[in-house]
C-alpha cells in the first residue's frame, strides 16, 4: 500500500496556495516581525511545505482501507495478559458524548455541578468496589498512579521524620513498579517469588528486618495469574516493621465483588479505569489511573480534591499534607464518565458476574491448553495464566507461536512475561469471549505445536497471511530507521 | 554451550577473568547472552566508581527484556568495552560473550573475592539445575 505522500505524487496538483488569494495582499513577513518567523530551521517561510494533495475521494479511500488494516478488541479476540483487553461497550461512548458532559475545565463549579456529582459518585463506589476511604480521579493512567501513590508513600514518611530507602517488589511485578520506586528515589529490593509463583515470606521479612524499608509494590492476583494465598501475612509483616503496603490494581478485573484491596490489608492503591472498568485501551486510550488510600493518608492526596457541602459540589483544596497537583484539571474526565457508565450498566451484581467469567474463562483455556503445553504453575487460576514454550519443538520459540497466531487472525498474547517463566506465553480472555471463541483459540494453540513438529517452517516464516510479514526485530532496535523517505 | 576453564563465574551469570594481580575483565556468559537473546543496547554505569561485589555495572536491554549485570568481585570500573560504547556493536555480547563482547575492566578492590566464585565445572552444574 503506497502512503498519503505517495498518492500525492500521483494526482495532478490541485491544491490552492494562500499566496495565490487575492484577500492577502501583502506577503507574510510584512506582516509578522522576522524574529517571529522560522527561518533557520530549514523550513524557512518562503519554502513551500510539502504537503500530500490528493482529492477527496482518494483521502477517504487511502484513511478506511488503513483503518481496516487495524486489529482491535471490535475486530477479534485479544488475549493479551496482564492488559485486559476487554470490550468497550459502545454506551460508553454515547453518555461520554452527551451535551451536558461537554463541559470546559474553566467553566466554574455552579455551571458543572453535574460534571462534579458524577466524579464524586464515581470516588465513593471507587471506595465501595475496593475498601479503601478516599479516591483521586486525576493520575492519567496505571504508572501515573503508582508515581501518585508511591509520592503519597514518600511524604508520609517525610512528615513522620523518617527516611526510607527500599521498595520491596516481587519478581513477578510489572515492570512499572520498579521503575515507579526509583522514579521516587527508592531503591529496589527484589524478592524471589517462591515453588508456587507467591510471594516468599522468609526473604519479605528478612528484607523488612535489615533494610530501611518504605513498604512493598504488589500485584494480586499477581502475573502468573495466581492468588496469593498469604496476602494477609505479606501486608501484616510489611506493617509490623513500619512500612507500607502498595497494591497495583492492574489485574482488579479478576476481584470485583470477591476481594477488596482494602481488605487484603494495602494502604494505597491504584486501579486502571482502562482494564477493568471498559474504557478505551491502548493506541484508543487515553489511559486513567485513580489512586484510593486509606483514612490515615486522605491529607496526603492530590488537591483539588472534590468535595460536597450545603449541597454543593466544589474542587477544593481541601487536603493539607497533599502532594500537589498530578494533572492538569481534574484527570481525563471523558473517561471517568466511561468508567461510571460501566459501572452503572453493570450494577454490583454484574461486577461480580463479569469477575467471575474472566476467571471461568482463564480457567476453561487452561485446562484446554495444558494438556499441550506446560503449564508451569498449574492450579485455579484467576484472570489470566501462564504457559511456557517447553513443548514446542524444532526450535520453535515463543515468538514464533505468537507470529503464528497472526496468520489464523489472533492477536497474539503478551510474550517473554513474566520473566520468571520461560518463553512465558500469557494469557487473558476477559469475560466477554463466548465459549466458541474460547474453543478456537485453544484448537489453533493444539495445532500450532503440531505444526512446529511436521511443518517448522510456518511457525518460523510467520506470519505470511498479514499485510507485513515478520519483521526484523533486532535491526529495528539496532539500527532504527525514524523517518519515511521515498 | 561453551564455559572456559580459565574463568570463574558468578550465581548471576557474569564471568570474570583475572588478567594482572587486580585487574581483571567482565563479562556475561554464553548461558546468560543465549536466555536474554539479541541484546540490542547496554547502558553502563560511569567508569572510575568504586562497586561493592553485588553492585550493578550496566543493564542490558534485549528483544525480550532489560536484565542487570552484577559486580562480581569489588572493585573500581577501570575501562568499558569501547567498542559497546563507542562503536555501540551490541551484537558482540551475543556472538563473542567471552572475548569480543567483554562489559568492563575492573581494578579488584580484594581478589580474595575470586575463590567465592564458580569454577567452570560448577557453574555448568548450576546451569543444568537452572534449566
Amino acid at each position: 500500500m503506497k502512503t498519503i505522500f505517495e498518492k500525492s505524487i500521483d494526482c495532478p496538483l490541485t491544491h490552492h496556495r494562500i499566496s495565490d488569494s487575492p484577500l492577502i495582499a501583502k506577503k507574510i513577513n510584512e506582516i509578522i516581525p522576522d524574529i517571529y518567523l522560522e527561518t533557520d530551521h530549514g523550513y524557512g517561510c518562503d519554502e513551500e511545505h510539502i504537503l500530500p494533495e490528493v482529492s477527496e475521494v482518494e483521502l477517504v479511500r487511502h484513511y478506511v482501507k488503513l483503518s481496516t488494516r487495524n486489529f482491535g478488541v471490535d475486530t477479534g479476540f485479544y488475549p493479551l495478559g496482564s492488559c485486559t483487553m476487554k470490550y468497550n461497550p459502545k454506551i460508553n461512548e454515547y453518555t461520554a458524548s452527551l451535551p451536558g458532559f461537554l463541559t470546559h475545565p474553566y467553566q466554574s463549579s455552579n455551571q458543572i455541578q453535574g460534571s462534579l456529582e458524577l466524579l464524586y459518585d464515581l470516588e465513593q463506589k471507587l471506595c465501595k468496589i475496593t475498601g479503601m476511604d478516599a479516591f483521586t480521579l486525576q493520575p492519567s493512567a496505571g504508572a501515573h498512579g503508582e508515581f501518585t501513590g508511591i509520592s503519597i508513600m514518600k511524604k508520609y514518611f517525610h512528615e513522620k521524620g523518617e527516611t526510607k530507602k527500599f521498595i520491596i517488589v516481587p519478581d513477578s511485578a510489572h515492570g512499572t513498579n520498579p521503575a515507579t520506586a526509583a522514579m521516587c528515589q527508592y531503591g529496589v529490593i527484589t524478592i524471589t517469588s517462591n515453588k508456587h509463583g507467591e510471594v516468599s515470606l522468609e526473604e519479605l521479612e528478612a528484607a523488612m528486618q535489615q533494610r530501611d524499608v518504605a513498604g512493598i509494590m504488589l500485584t494480586n492476583p499477581n502475573t502468573l495469574g495466581l492468588f496469593d494465598r498469604n496476602i494477609l501475612k505479606i501486608t501484616e509483616i510489611v506493617h509490623r516493621y513500619g512500612g507500607l503496603a502498595y497494591y497495583d490494581g492492574a489485574n482488579m478485573n479478576a476481584m470485583m465483588g470477591k476481594c477488596k484491596p482494602g481488605e487484603m490489608g494495602f494502604d494505597i492503591i491504584h486501579l486502571n479505569l482502562h482494564k477493568t472498568f471498559s474504557t478505551p485501551h491502548g493506541g484508543g486510550g487515553p489511559g486513567s489511573g485513580p489512586v484510593g488510600v486509606k483514612k490515615f493518608l486522605t491529607e496526603y492526596l492530590p488537591n483539588p480534591r472534590i468535595v460536597y457541602n450545603d449541597k454543593k459540589y466544589t474542587l477544593s483544596e481541601v487536603a493539607t499534607k497533599s502532594i500537589g497537583k498530578v494533572k492538569a484539571f481534574y484527570g481525563n474526565f471523558g473517561i471517568l464518565v466511561r468508567a461510571y457508565t460501566y459501572i452503572l450498566m453493570m450494577g454490583e451484581d454484574g461486577l461480580i458476574r463479569a469477575s467471575e467469567n474472566a476467571v471461568l474463562n482463564a480457567n476453561y483455556l487452561r485446562s484446554l491448553l495444558s494438556t499441550e503445553y506446560k503449564v508451569p504453575f498449574d492450579r485455579i487460576c484467576q484472570h489470566e495464566f501462564v504457559m511456557s514454550d517447553e513443548t514446542l519443538k524444532n526450535e520453535c520459540t515463543t515468538l514464533d507461536l505468537a507470529k503464528r497466531l497472526l496468520d489464523y487472525g489472533f492477536h497474539a498474547p503478551t510474550i517473554y512475561f513474566p520473566l520468571i517463566v520461560s518463553g512465558a506465553i500469557m494469557i487473558e480472555p476477559t469475560e466477554t469471549e463466548t465459549k466458541e471463541t474460547l474453543d478456537t483459540f485453544a484448537q489453533t494453540l493444539k495445532k500450532i505445536k503440531t505444526e512446529s513438529i511436521r511443518e517448522p517452517e510456518l511457525l518460523k516464516k510467520a506470519p505470511i497471511s498479514t499485510v507485513v510479514g515478520r519483521l526484523d526485530e533486532v535491526k529495528a532496535a539496532r539500527q532504527p530507521k525514524l523517518k519515511f523517505e521515498n | 554451550m561453551n564455559f572456559p576453564n580459565n574463568l570463574k563465574y558468578s550465581k548471576t551469570h557474569e564471568w570474570i577473568l583475572k588478567q594482572d594481580d587486580n585487574i581483571a575483565l567482565v563479562g556475561i556468559t554464553d548461558y546468560a547472552q543465549h536466555e536474554l537473546g539479541d541484546i540490542v543496547f547496554v547502558e553502563f554505569e560511569p567508569a572510575g566508581e568504586n562497586k561493592s561485589k553485588g553492585d550493578t555495572i550496566c543493564n542490558l536491554e534485549s528483544v525480550k527484556a532489560v536484565a542487570s549485570v552484577y559486580m562480581p568481585v569489588s572493585g573500581k570500573i577501570k575501562e568499558i568495552n569501547p567498542k559497546l560504547l563507542e562503536d555501540e556493536d551490541f551484537a558482540l555480547v551475543n556472538n563473542s560473550p567471552y572475548e569480543n563482547g567483554w562489559l568492563i575492566q575492573i581494578v579488584m578492590s580484594n581478589s580474595d573475592e575470586l575463590s567465592e566464585l564458580m569454577d567452570s565445572t560448577t557453574y555448568q552444574q548450576f546451569v543444568e539445575e537452572a534449566k
